[in-house]
């Protein structure tokens, strides 16, 4: 064990305490997944930690490089399982970036509300599960109510409760469904009052301010350097977000704010998500508002399936068109590309390598949350065992994304 | 976007020379290729000049080009949080690869440079602790490299895999490649 940190220790403390390894995990239940630290302890101190990581590791990116750009539509899902509509959305971009072509709005429309559904939808679980790890069950049972019901909005527009692959090349897979427009538009009414309840839940909660509050400071400069993204490193006063930076699909046209916190510890980190929730809840109202016809694909045979799925039944050249796509795929031209979008866990980046065949020559993730894993090391002022896991359930890695 | 272009070229130029090539502006993207003896030196000056301030690196990627030569490759994505401009830069390396570590100007680099070398066996000189990050200690062969199958070499744990012998190469970051 050579990769270590020095974690900090009270000042003062001279007593010799002897030293004890600890396996914490990998399967135990704060620590979200298949991790494993092992943690060197002197009493209840934390001397030194090192996180052990691969127990999930699928080999997506080795996967991918045998997988046409459509087949690797499920392969995203997968990586981060909370919000799989952000990863499809990020994949699709990169492609499109290489095709040289834009979905049609309303598809991008389609996109943007169901990546921020995805979002409200990972920071719901993080909201109920830090305050879990810390001994507040409730949170977590709440939450868990209202993810249901995004988890039916999800269903009703891709069939699929989780993994929804709904996005393609140049559009979408399908319309949005009938009767769509009221469900969401009463889940947006309803929602706010809920984000309230759990911060009502946890803002008088002794117990979880003592042990989130001043605790696993990360420093702006810190968050920086350890490559932080997303709301960990809003959390740290760094106003970053790539929706709004470097805007893409149709966010230039959308008002939002992005929240900041100065304080750098896991109290801010969780109040930062809290508070995202609820301008994603105002950027989905402003999709319903804005919500234009027309196409959801882009009108290119070589790329896009036939809408019309009777054509395929009746017509000899939609049943080629159909067949061809499905079996072999369609070619992206040579080139490199990078498309970094705001996932909810931090910058979700593509970086495709194509050789202008049908599959990626070489495809690699830039997975937030193993970037945000390594934070681990930077934290201060978590020197007992029990703040390591408000840490870590404060950084809210997803260990398929962190494992890929 | 755009406007980053003629002066991220030419204080480059003017730095580092002929040795960084200019590959020109795609897809938001400025690229660069630098020999890589150049690579730390290069990433502190994006990181530390004050017109620059590429203060944020976004991803280490390993690239084999198998069979093409030199074979690999390290790919860097920096971004600059107050210009919010993008830069990669590539360095193409011969075999054995190596290339030396950015730990010394971001920390976050740690990782991303022990997954290069899980996966592609790229050793990234002065990283303080290159180890293996996704496969198991004593796992043989680098996975996502060209030449290994998709399912794996046969043994008895995999019985679907490809027949032969994964290539021998040392696998402890401790000791040096021959």
């Amino acid at each position: 064990m050579t990769e270590v940190t020095e974690l900090s220790r009270p000042e003062g403390e001279t007593t010799a305490i002897k030293e004890v390894l600890l396996n914490l995990g990998p399967q135990h239940p704060s620590t979200h997944g298949v991790l494993r630290l092992v943690l060197e302890l002197e009493g209840e101190y934390v001397a030194r930690v090192d996180p052990h990581i691969g127990y999930l590791h699928r080999g997506t990116e080795k996967l991918a490089e045998s997988f046409t750009y459509t087949q690797i539509f499920p392969l995203t899902d997968r990586l981060d399982y909370l919000c799989p509509p952000s990863n499809n959305l990020a994949f699709a971009l990169a492609v499109e970036k290489l095709l040289g072509i834009e979905a049609p709005i309303r598809a991008q429309y389609i996109r943007v509300l169901m990546a921020e559904l995805a979002r409200i939808s990972g920071h719901l679980l993080i909201t109920g599960a830090l305050p879990m790890d810390l001994g507040a069950m409730t949170a977590l049972l709440y939450a868990m109510r209202e993810r249901e019901m995004i988890m039916d909005l999800l269903e009703m527009i891709s069939g699929a409760r989780m993994h929804t692959s709904f996005c393609r090349v140049g559009g979408v897979r399908e319309d949005l469904p009938d009767g769509f427009f009221p469900k969401i538009r009463e889940f947006c009414e309803i929602f706010p009052n809920r984000i309230r309840d759990y911060e009502r839940l946890v803002e008088n909660n002794r117990v979880f301010l003592k042990r989130t509050q001043g605790i696993g400071m990360i420093s702006a400069q810190d968050g920086i350097d350890l490559g932080l993204s997303g709301p960990n490193l809003r959390a740290s006063g760094v106003d970053w977000d790539i929706r709004r930076d470097e805007p893409y699909e149709i966010y230039d046209r959308l008002e939002f704010n992005v929240i900041t916190r100065d304080e750098g510890d896991c109290y801010a980190r969780w109040q930062c998500r809290v508070e995202e929730m609820r301008e994603s809840i105002r950027i989905i109202e402003q999709c319903l508002d804005q919500m234009p016809n027309g196409p959801f694909q882009i009108d290119m045979p070589t790329i896009a399936f036939p809408v019309d799925k009777d054509r395929v039944h009746c017509s000899m050249e939609a049943l080629i068109q159909h067949f061809d796509l499905a079996a072999y795929g369609f070619q992206v031209p040579k080139g490199e590309v990078y498309s970094a979008i705001e996932a909810p866990k931090g910058e979700l980046g593509f970086y495709i390598i194509s050789d202008g065949s049908e599959k990626p020559f070489r495809m690699k993730v830039r997975a937030p949350s193993f970037v945000n894993l390594q934070a681990l090391f930077g934290v201060s002022n978590a020197r007992y065992l029990a703040d390591m896991i408000a840490v870590l359930g404060s950084l809210d890695p997803v260990m398929a994304e962190v494992d890929k | 976007m755009s406007s980053q272009t003629p002066l991220v070229t030419s204080l480059i130029a003017e730095r580092f020379g002929g040795a960084v090539e200019n590959l020109g502006f795609a897809h938001g993207i400025h690229a660069f290729s630098a020999p890589p003896e150049a690579i730390v030196e290069l990433c502190r000056f994006l990181k530390e000049h004050p017109a620059l301030r590429f203060d944020f690196l976004s991803d280490i990627c390993g690239v084999d080009h198998h069979p093409e030569k030199p074979r690999y490759e390290a790919v860097y994505h920096l971004y600059s949080l107050p210009n919010k401009w993008r830069v990669r830069i590539k360095s193409r390396l011969g075999d054995p690869p190596r290339i030396a570590s950015v730990t010394s100007v971001w920390r976050t680099a740690n990782w991303h440079e022990r997954e290069a070398w899980d996966m592609y066996g790229i050793r990234f000189t002065g990283h303080p602790d290159l180890r293996r990050i996704y496969m198991w200690e004593g796992f043989e062969g680098f996975p996502q490299r060209k030449d290994f199958p998709l399912r794996g070499y046969r043994d008895k744990l995999n019985p679907f895999g490809a027949e032969g012998q994964p290539p021998t190469q040392p696998d402890l970051a401790t000791r040096d490649i021959p």
